[in-house]
């Protein structure tokens, strides 16, 4: 017993070491958790803002019914899909269509081992870390290519062929503008890149400057070409062919039901988070604050500490406007009681934030979170915003557009940063 | 960090990639046998991990398994699969392949008898953190020529299935 104890307080004890470098099963396993909770929470929060978002961008109001201001929507529809009758086709492929949604939530779930939440808040630092990232998101395609042959019907089989084709053409465009900052990553007195996504974002904070910025305007074309693949590549409007439904009913899905649709959707919206860490990560500086090096000093480092606490007192005011604004009618009672308590749960969240021990401790999630939360408003907004585009706009856009742009940017950023090198450090 | 159950994994490993390798062979259906071979592939790329090869095994996920097999499929999937299950498969080869397998066997039980003495008794462990960073400076530093080579060889390929799929260039 006592060995057990001192082998979960060993690792509390190690600075700066991810539970998987310090190689402490235990923490690894405890982090594995922590994410996989945190991502299935972020995804139910997800399912509600979009909902709500885009109802607001077109002048709806959204889901209004279940709970104050449709707060428990996300919650029923869960059940409404567990509870559903599970289909499947006579003429279909039983173990390829049973397989298809859990690879794809594989696939989805596993890069979040490498994704660094902090300098230590990673389940492990990988030393090929953004490789693994690319490598396993892209084995998310074969799931989805199983899914639609294996439901033997046409509309399934056109949307895998379509988003496997998609997918494939744009990873080439996403690697280019990855390996442009990988690249940058190499600008250090050893003259070594590295890989691992840890790694990356110390090389930004060594060199003081986010990778969007730097080499202007070369960072910030990667991260436009990564930007606009990552889209594509996750079957998100406006490049949703795979699953458009004025063509295709519902894609490559179609034939699913009840829980194993709610695992495609699941897989869906953390591999938007995925891809989105990968950004922030790569161009967005992780989990670094605004500003770290110019608005250095204890006085700048407490202001930036706060954030997270004020961020969710400020969540807990809302909600007690709103709770004040409900309808004074007795059919309105519980819903008003029940979004004050979700209010003095979100208050409390934030003043534990507040506190000096913790706020040290998670001010690098939340600045992590919140860049990715940014990414998370922008797909939605894309959906609000863009028409859907044809197949061969999509492919020429791939190849003939983000393609030659990437390799423009990777030769001109090894170019710049070789004579960077030779003229001001001979 | 130390390596943890080794002999457990690579026996792990190695079954699957077997058994793997075997269903790409036996499956009528050719999903199937692409989807037996990508199960091969992943188990590979385990192997090329243990073998302190991050960098491999990463490039092996993306292009064989995410890239090359998914257009396996994309292609198989066009074909007509009820008809082509139903034709008799055929397999005229059984000479060659008999003396292929032979060698093969042959080879393998001289290096489970004689292994000790042809192999070094243990090869020093690479250090896994600055395994990508050997791997450039070996391709760009020492091996350049045959690198540059090698990606002549894919341009040919491409510009070859450029031309051969385009009528009017």
């Amino acid at each position: 017993m006592g060995q057990i104890i001192q082998y979960i307080e060993s690792y509390l004890k190690t600075k700066d070491l991810t539970p998987g470098a310090a190689g402490n099963m235990f923490w690894a396993l405890v982090y594995i958790l922590l994410i996989f909770g945190g991502l299935s929470v972020a995804v139910i929060a997800m399912n509600w803002l979009e909902r709500k978002i885009l109802a607001h961008m077109q002048v709806r109001l959204g889901p209004m019914r279940v709970g104050p201001h449709g707060l428990l929507q996300p919650i029923a529809d869960a059940i409404k899909l567990l509870l559903k009758e599970d289909i499947m086709p006579t003429e279909a492929d039983r173990f390829v269509f049973w397989t298809a949604p859990l690879i794809v939530v594989m696939a989805a779930f596993t890069v979040f081992i490498v994704v660094p939440f902090g300098p230590t808040h990673a389940v492990t630092d990988m030393n090929i870390g953004v490789l693994f990232m690319l490598g396993v998101s892209s084995l998310s395609v074969l799931g989805v290519v199983m899914a639609g042959w294996a439901s033997n019907s046409h509309y399934p089989l056109i949307g895998a062929l379509r988003s496997s084709a998609q997918m494939v053409s744009y990873e080439v465009a996403m690697g280019l503008a990855v390996v442009a900052a990988v690249l940058m990553t190499s600008l250090n007195a050893e003259g070594t890149g590295t890989l691992s996504m840890i790694g990356i974002v110390q090389a930004q904070q060594a060199q003081g400057i986010w990778f969007i910025f730097k080499f202007f305007p070369l960072g910030a074309i990667a991260f436009f070409i990564f930007a606009v693949s990552m889209v594509a590549e996750t079957n998100r409007a406006p490049f949703d062919l795979a699953e458009a439904e004025s063509e295709l009913t519902a894609g490559f899905h179609t034939e699913y039901s009840g829980f194993r649709w709610s695992l495609f959707f699941l897989a869906e919206y953390s591999a938007m988070i995925a891809v989105s860490s990968i950004a922030v990560t790569l161009w967005l500086g992780g989990w670094l604050r605004p500003f770290p090096n110019l608005l250095s000093g204890p006085t700048w480092d407490l202001v930036f500490s706060l954030f997270p606490g004020i961020t969710f007192l400020l969540l807990a005011a809302m909600c007690f406007f709103n709770a004040a604004r409900m309808p004074k009618h007795p059919m309105f009672r519980i819903q008003t009681i029940g979004l004050a308590g979700f209010g003095m749960v979100l208050g409390l969240i934030g003043l534990v934030l507040l506190l000096p021990a913790v706020r040290v401790r998670v001010q690098d999630i939340f600045w992590f979170a919140a860049k990715v939360a940014g990414f998370m408003y922008l797909y939605i907004w894309y959906r609000g915003t863009f028409p859907r585009y044809r197949f061969d706009q999509l492919m020429h856009i791939g190849w003939k557009v983000l393609l030659p742009l990437g390799l423009a940017v990777l030769i001109l950023t090894a170019s710049v940063a070789l004579l960077q090198q030779r003229l001001w450090h001979p | 960090m130390a390596p943890v159950a080794t002999p457990f994994f690579f026996y792990l490993f190695a079954a699957i990639m077997l058994i793997g390798g075997i269903a790409v062979i036996t499956r009528k259906n050719p999903v199937h046998s692409a989807l037996a071979l990508i199960v091969t592939l992943l188990a590979q790329s385990s192997i090329y991990l243990m073998l302190y090869a991050p960098f491999v095994a990463g490039v092996q996920v993306i292009l064989y398994a995410g890239g090359i097999m998914v257009l396996f499929l994309f292609v198989i999937m066009l074909v007509s699969i009820d008809r082509s299950m139903k034709e008799r498969q055929f397999n005229s080869q059984w000479v060659v392949g008999i003396v292929a397998a032979t060698a093969l066997a042959g080879l393998f039980v001289t290096v489970y008898i004689k292994g000790t003495s042809i192999f070094p008794d243990r090869v020093l462990p690479i250090i896994e953190s600055d395994n990508t960073q050997k791997v450039a400076t070996m391709l760009y530093g020492q091996y350049m020529f045959a690198f540059e080579i090698a990606s002549l060889l894919l341009l040919v390929a491409i510009i070859g299935a450029v031309v051969m799929a385009k009528k009017r260039i």
